[in-house]
């Protein structure tokens, strides 16, 4: 069974987000940026299921601009087989996302997508049920624990209340969640073999994806800033203040 | 054109974050017009149905009866909601894990881009949307002819649960895709208020070094009428269940006091809790990030502080 992993590169989860004087955006000029932190989870996923012999091959993809590549090669020296890079410079939406990954699957005909459950910049939660949608297959967002049982898959999924499990078809889309491994590290020889492995640059027109953008960006502004607060030196100065100025207890 | 709000319920009632999307959809009806209608898909859920009809400001309830609903699997309710869009011209559900698991799962078969979790409404077409765990505020306009849109319950308060009389509809149910199955659920009991919409919260973080130690919590949450959260590092070492995470990924709350605990405050965790209208930071570290958001902070031991305060709140 093949894995399809799609990755997505991202502003490091670190780094101290600044928003454009012209409000245009974001700054992305000389930012460090990285793998987005769920789809490491999900890259890391498919690896353990190739290591135990469940997954045959493990294949990363990702759309965006051609610096996508550096990322495509982390996945790789994380332990996938190969890379699928579909370079375009359009900001992606994550519908136009699905429809490219969808075209991706129908070519490479995976039994399982691994994927992020959001991507911490856009914070959209969207490209694994849409991807989902678009196939006509079961999905499992949020999940912690995925294990294959023949030809059905069980999932736990983190939910508002807690936790639920369900059982799905194969092919299934899942979207991983914090709690569903630790991403291992690439090694400098691991990441030393990933420069070797294949990959392969695609674009929107090769798959006849429209990738146009459905949604325009008006403007991207600072969110309220919070007034400086101030210390106080006791637990009892602290209840007095919650009590008489805040006048919240 | 009318405005369909997807409710959620576990066939019983209607979960709080419903209302809130009601008041994000009134407020798109001051823009759109039209008239608010609530969908209850589930298996037995008459009661639900009677419920949402209460819901002030609701003209219409679409009631759908099946087996295939009762547990609000994605495969089998976007179908529905599929089929009924069409006359609509916006489509809204709470950003739930419920509401995130199935909106997307529709938008794509309606071939469109959905904007996820609004903060606020600037028209019919143009929204305000946190994004970058809310470092940055986007205004985006939807050029989709139906407009599929999921609420940040905390950023609209709670349409009225009664006062309204809806007509209460039946629709066809769609059937069973038998693509999932559900199997069964443990969900965290607790007899405090639910944590998104808790007038009061204390979390707790990695400072509380177990388990164990939340129990110190509980006692100020039961004093105050709290509901219990926690940073991701401490659900990360398994001392609270994930129900309990507030940040980016996980809950976003907004109460009228929240106390953090032991929360050194990365960027994520400031995300789900930075617009509380009171914040109290403990943490022996001065230099915690926290700090910068807390409108009281004290720097102590909070193995010395949180008893005192529990103490104090006695007094």
């Amino acid at each position: 069974m093949k894995v399809l992993v799609p990755i997505k590169r991202v502003i490091d989860a670190n780094v101290k987000v600044r928003v454009k004087a012209d409000e245009s955006g974001v700054e992305l000029t000389n930012v460090k940026m990285a793998m987005n932190p769920f789809c490491e989870i999900a890259v890391e996923e498919a690896v353990r299921l190739k290591e135990a012999g469940t997954a045959s091959e493990v294949i990363v993809v990702s759309a965006g601009i051609a610096q996508s590549q550096e990322t495509l090669r982390t996945g790789l020296a994380m332990g996938a087989d190969r890379a699928i890079l579909i370079q375009t410079d359009v900001p992606l939406e994550p519908l136009a996302v699905a429809k490219l990954l969808k075209a991706v699957a129908d070519k490479e005909e995976p039994g399982l997508l691994l994927l992020g459950k959001q991507a911490i910049d856009g914070d959209n939660n969207q490209t694994a049920q849409m991807i989902s949608a678009l196939l006509g297959w079961s999905q499992a967002t949020f999940a912690s624990k995925v294990a294959i049982d023949g030809d059905k898959l069980n999932v736990t999924r983190e939910v508002d209340g807690g936790l639920e499990n369900i059982n799905l078809n194969m092919p299934a889309v899942v979207s991983v969640d914090l709690r569903l491994n630790e991403p291992r590290y690439a090694s400098l020889p691991n990441i030393m073999k990933a420069k070797k492995k294949p990959l392969e640059s695609l674009t929107p027109e090769d798959l006849g994806v429209d990738v146009t953008p459905r949604v325009e960006t008006v403007k991207v502004c600072e969110p309220p800033a919070r007034k400086a607060g101030v210390k106080v030196a006791s637990v009892a100065e602290l209840v007095d203040k919650l009590k008489n100025e805040a006048k919240v207890i | 054109m009318s405005i369909l709000v997807i409710a959620e319920h576990e066939n019983a009632a209607l979960k709080p974050a419903v209302l809130n999307a009601v008041t994000a959809a009134v407020e798109l009806a001051g823009h759109a017009g039209g008239e608010i209608h609530l969908l209850v898909a589930g298996e037995n859920a008459g009661a639900v149905a009677s419920e949402a009809a209460q819901v002030a400001g609701v003209a219409k309830v679409l009631h759908a009866e099946g087996a295939e609903y009762a547990h609000g699997l994605a495969e089998n309710v976007a179908p529905l909601i599929v089929k009924l869009a069409a006359d609509y011209s916006h489509v809204l559900a709470a950003a739930t894990t419920f509401g995130k698991n199935v909106l997307p799962r529709a938008a794509a078969l309606l071939d469109v881009q959905q904007i996820s979790d609004i903060s606020a409404v600037e028209s019919a077409d143009t929204f305000v949307r946190p994004i970058y765990a809310g470092n940055a505020m986007a205004t985006v306009r939807s050029t989709d002819s139906v407009k599929l849109i999921t609420v940040r319950g905390t950023a609209f308060d709670a349409a009225a649960a009664e006062g309204g009389s809806a007509a209460v509809e039946t629709v066809d149910a769609t059937g069973d895709t038998g693509l999932s199955r559900f199997i069964g659920q443990e969900l965290t009991k607790s007899e405090r208020p639910e944590l998104t919409t808790a007038g009061i919260v204390i979390s707790g973080g990695r400072g509380m070094q177990s388990g164990d130690n939340f129990a110190m919590l509980e006692k100020v949450a039961d004093k105050l009428g709290a509901a219990i959260g926690a940073s991701r590092a401490a659900v990360d070492a398994g001392f609270v269940p994930n129900d309990y995470q507030v940040g980016q990924t996980g809950k976003v709350v907004a109460p009228d006091l929240y106390l953090a605990i032991g929360i050194s405050g990365a960027i994520q965790h400031l995300a789900g809790m930075k617009d509380s209208k009171v914040i109290v930071a403990i943490n022996k570290d001065e230099e915690a990030p926290i700090f910068q958001v807390a409108d009281y902070g004290l720097v102590a031991d909070l193995f010395q502080a949180v008893p005192e305060l529990e103490a104090a709140l006695d007094g």
